[in-house]
């Protein structure tokens, strides 16, 4: 009588799947985590522009975003054209609409945190300057003067 | 008879948790952007006060000009140039390794002039103020490694306001004209 004595018909055991709630919530709480919900749906056609010399922006609740590019969707197209627009949170904005944006915005937070508001510009390449400088110049008037042009790692491209 | 036996209750049957689980991670999967938002950061300058003294004329080898046009063309202290080229110029001009006389006296002087036109690419601006950035990033680099021995960004809080004092970013953004052009 040996100890280790191969047991007859042995068949392979069935694997233990107790332990995989464990891990799918691990995965789970991970994608919540590192997680940000879309918060607007885009009404116009962003393609960030490339750079090479580009900064992760830190603290994502203090960042407002201002999109400008021309209407994403021929049906969109249709009714506005096909020039840039402005969009503030869900809808296309007029440049002087953008002080009651920043307003909005600033009294969304802590006063504390108002300094550090940045302000983040996704614009569209193929956007004219013009546009770009009227936001410029209100943000400047509003005094949010901590801004990003929002671009993609990359280099240069003609 | 009649003594009731203690019941137990029977456990919670945990078979459909990794279902529930499995339905919560793929929401949130499809729900997730994982791009952080990155970008050039900057700094508005601030809006003049009303009762402000215009600003002191400053001295033309102080200044580096460059002007973007309409057709996207770069005039850089009046010659036509590529964006290529624009990180080396800059550079040579705040550091003016040659002391000459038509550079700025000290990097601390030295002044980007920024202008462009309102039909000029927004594409187009990014690429030169991407340059701009550049060469400030690679001069701020050399200083912090020749002083501390490590690049500008790994740099203690002080030590980074020290290169930061000896290079500062001067970069002026005139209002754009409206040469036309298209639009």
């Amino acid at each position: 009588m040996s100890k280790f004595k191969q047991k007859k018909g042995g068949k392979t055991p069935g694997i233990n799947t107790a332990s995989l709630p464990d891990i799918v919530f691990m995965l789970l709480f991970f994608f919540m985590v590192t997680t940000t919900i879309r918060d607007a749906s885009l009404k116009v056609k962003v393609v960030t522009p490339n750079a090479t010399e580009i900064q992760k922006l830190e603290k994502k609740s203090l960042v407002s975003y201002i999109y400008v590019g021309p209407p994403s969707t021929p049906a969109l197209k249709e009714v506005f054209g096909t020039e840039p627009r402005i969009q503030l949170n869900d809808t296309y904005a007029n440049v002087n609409e953008i002080p009651e944006f920043i307003e909005k915005e600033r009294q969304a937070r802590d006063e504390a945190e108002v300094p550090f508001l940045t302000t983040s510009l996704k614009i569209d390449k193929d956007t004219k300057m013009g546009i770009v400088s009227d936001i410029k110049q209100e943000l400047r008037k509003m005094n949010a003067l901590k801004i990003n042009y929002s671009s993609k790692k990359g280099g240069l491209k003609k | 008879m009649g003594k009731k036996k203690e019941r137990s209750v029977p456990p919670i049957n945990a078979g459909s948790m990794a279902d529930i689980a499995f339905l919560l991670l793929i929401f949130f999967i499809v729900a997730t952007t994982m791009d952080t938002d990155s970008g050039i950061l900057t700094k508005l300058p601030p809006m003049p006060e009303e009762d402000q003294e215009p600003p002191p004329d400053i001295n033309d080898r102080n200044v580096l000009e460059v002007l973007v046009n309409a057709q996207d063309q770069l005039l850089v202290e009046g010659e036509w140039k590529d964006v290529t080229e624009l990180r080396e110029i800059t550079i040579e001009f705040i550091t003016n390794p040659g002391g000459r006389e038509d550079l700025p006296e000290s990097p601390t002087k030295a002044v980007v002039s920024l202008q462009n036109d309102r039909g000029t690419s927004y594409n187009t601006y990014i690429q030169v103020q991407n340059e701009l950035k550049a060469a400030y990033n690679q001069i701020r680099d050399e200083e912090s490694r020749r002083m501390f021995g490590v690049v500008f960004s790994e740099l203690e809080k002080d030590q980074r306001r020290e290169v930061q004092k000896k290079y500062p970013i001067k970069v002026s953004e005139a209002e754009p004209k409206d040469l036309g052009g298209e639009n």
